[in-house]
């Protein structure tokens, strides 16, 4: 049983100490070892582990999730199938459900909330439910302990900002560039900006993704904001053919850029 | 068909349902948007334009032969005579000037069947804007002819190879390249679906052929309203804009899908491309391919006034399958001499159909030939062969 806010409590906790969150990506039944790939990412110094849902339509995904989902469903992934199989996984770190608003609708904002903490998962992330659609999703997760984390995007404006960091709850998920998810050959200077206004607006952790593509650019993108997520890097390796092991040195070396090392 | 709120609903269906990254542009879009069709100066030219470039008013023509056949009196909204050769241009031409005056030089768009795509690359011709069409691999193919036509038009069509290759990932595409272009660019949603304001929008830039339509059968039909209304339905731009001139009147209206790409027949409550409404999926919510020999009806969704439309009654939705949308397209070529489009073929098929089942004799019916069939004569010389 997940202890609601744990997601918030433990990225806080990563904070005090003075250092910076990392947050890898997996997709959920991407590889028969997906499972694997989660602890090793774990164990390799993650904070906190997004574990993607795949959805067949994901407008936010670049080529690489996109791949990665695809991949994923074409192993007749399910929902349900995911939730089970973490159910029975005990990471050691708060998990992180993200996917797209429909598999949420479709299976009753309730029933998914409830899923989502049978599977001992801590947070959401819905990326195409916007402030105005988020409230009756956001009454359900709340009710449930899920910590919903909302996006903030480089042309948010600050009233809308402010909105966003007082409803998102675990963080604040800041999207580093105009555009959707993948590795990018350098880190767009409104990552920086975006992490600054946020961090002028709220006490809640600040975590930066999109485009995040390796150490230097978590280090970068890091020094503004709270931490990092990495995903498309993370995946590109799995479809490339990789597992645990290449994915667990990927998250080691970002561990280490982040501790200064 | 009033508008709807602030929120965007009809009824229970539509929204906003879309990633941060592109609220700013909707509200935006909803503010010019509001603001032009306000402004009479805006109408003006959003209708002069129709006129002069486009053609209009489209005429509406009495069927006799097919009347004879069927035993109702059929007249037909000739919207295969616009420029373009379908109702898509209405739209278009109204989306060029509000990216014109919102200052975006740029204008994407998905396309399925192509019509929609040669529209906006026409009205970006004619605008001097820069214009990007995406379209799915398996209708590059299939709609070659217009492919060629958009690329005459100078636009760049980008082939799309994700998911089923069709209209629904020709949507994703278009979005994700909205999402980092948003700035200098305006989507130029081609049917009644998306987020708010882009149904509304959309349908109100299609009422004109149902506005003209009801007025030219009040005046072949001494004052009276056609008893049916009917259009095919995809994502239901020309069903939607035909039906907003006749929601007022006691016509039924009847909407035409796809046998196999029916979100109002087999679909269920869902979002999907920024709304709700009803959308072929499974008990997951992964989004199922449509299958249609119609490129332009191969949807999986529906817009989301159709979904209410359907909710409260006021209108019927039904299906017509590919066998017996081939028979209307080759029936109305011989009957009329007007080879349609394989998407109002749906609506024909239908009527032919129903004439010898529910329709009353005697009735009329105004059906509206949302394009002409030259694009897909290929296809259908092949089919045949």
């Amino acid at each position: 049983m997940v202890e609601p806010g744990s997601l918030e409590s433990r990225l806080r906790a990563v904070r005090a100490k003075g250092r910076k969150a990392l947050v890898p990506y997996v997709s959920g039944g991407i590889s028969d070892d997906w499972l694997d790939v989660v602890r090793a990412a774990a164990d390799a110094g993650a904070d906190a582990i997004e574990i993607g849902i795949p959805f067949s339509d994901p407008v936010m995904d670049g080529p690489t999730i996109q791949a990665a989902s695809q991949r994923s469903l074409d192993r007749g992934t399910t929902p349900v199938g995911i939730f089970g199989a973490l159910a029975d996984l005990d990471a050691g770190v708060p998990l992180v459900a993200m996917t797209y608003y429909n598999l949420v609708f479709r299976a009753g904002h309730r029933r998914f909330a409830r899923s989502l903490v049978d599977a001992g998962v801590a947070g959401a992330i819905v990326p195409d439910l916007c402030l105005e659609e988020l409230g009756d999703w956001e009454r359900a997760a709340v009710d449930a302990g899920i910590e919903t984390v909302l996006l903030a995007a480089p042309v948010t404006p600050d009233d809308r900002l402010a909105e966003l960091c007082r409803r998102s709850r675990g963080f604040i998920y800041g999207v580093s560039v105009m555009g959707v998810t993948g590795e990018r050959q350098a880190l767009a200077t409104s990552a920086g900006i975006l992490a600054k206004r946020l961090k002028a607006v709220t006490d809640k952790p600040v975590i930066v993704g999109f485009g995040i593509s390796g150490p230097a650019q978590a280090i970068e993108a890091a020094t503004e904001s709270d931490g990092v997520v990495v995903a498309s890097a993370l995946m590109r390796l799995v479809l490339d053919g990789g597992g645990p092991t290449e994915v667990g040195a990927s998250v080691a070396a970002l561990r280490r850029a982040l501790d200064g090392g | 068909m009033g508008a709807p709120g602030a929120d965007g609903r009809f009824g229970e269906f539509g929204g906003r349902f879309i990633p941060e990254s592109l609220v700013p542009a909707c509200l935006e879009l909803d503010e010019a948007f509001t603001a032009a069709w306000g402004d009479d100066e805006f109408r003006a030219e959003y209708a002069a334009i129709l006129r002069d470039y486009a053609g209009r008013p489209t005429p509406v023509t009495e069927c006799h032969r097919l009347s004879a056949q069927l035993g109702v009196r059929v007249l037909l909204k000739r919207e295969d005579l616009a420029h373009t050769g379908s109702h898509k241009i209405n739209n278009v031409v109204g989306q060029a000037l509000l990216a014109r005056r919102m200052g975006k030089h740029r204008v994407i768009a998905e396309t399925g069947a192509g019509q929609h795509g040669v529209a906006t690359a026409t009205a970006c011709a004619l605008f001097g804007l820069d214009c990007v069409v995406y379209m799915g691999e398996v209708d590059v193919e299939r709609q070659a002819l217009n492919v060629f036509r958009m690329r005459l038009l100078g636009a760049e069509v980008r082939p799309v190879g994700s998911g089923s290759r069709t209209l629904k990932d020709a949507i994703n595409e278009a979005m994700r390249d909205w999402v980092a272009s948003v700035e200098s660019t305006h989507y130029c949603l081609g049917s009644v679906m998306g987020p708010h304001p882009y149904p509304w929008m959309v349908r109100e830039f299609q009422r004109i052929v149902g506005d003209e339509a009801r007025e030219q059968c009040r005046r072949l039909l001494d004052g009276s309203d056609p008893d049916y209304v009917v259009a095919c339905v995809g994502g239901g731009s020309n069903a939607a804009g035909t039906f907003a001139g006749f929601v007022e009147t006691k016509a039924k209206l009847v909407g035409v899908e796809p046998a196999g790409g029916a979100a109002l027949g087999h679909g269920v409550p869902g979002v999907v491309h920024g709304s709700k409404s009803f959308l072929l999926q499974d008990e997951h919510g992964q989004v199922l391919e449509a299958h249609s020999v119609s490129a332009g009806l191969d949807y999986p969704g529906v817009g989301p006034e159709h979904a209410h439309l359907a909710s409260i009654g006021r209108a019927t939705y039904v299906q017509a399958a590919d066998a017996e949308v081939l028979d209307a397209f080759q029936l109305l070529s011989r009957t009329e001499g007007i080879i349609p489009a394989l998407e109002p073929a749906h609506a024909i098929a239908w009527l032919v159909r129903a004439a010898a089942t529910e329709i009353p004799l005697g009735s009329t019916v105004l059906l509206t030939l949302s394009g002409r069939g030259d694009k897909d004569a290929q296809q259908v010389m092949e089919m045949l062969s």
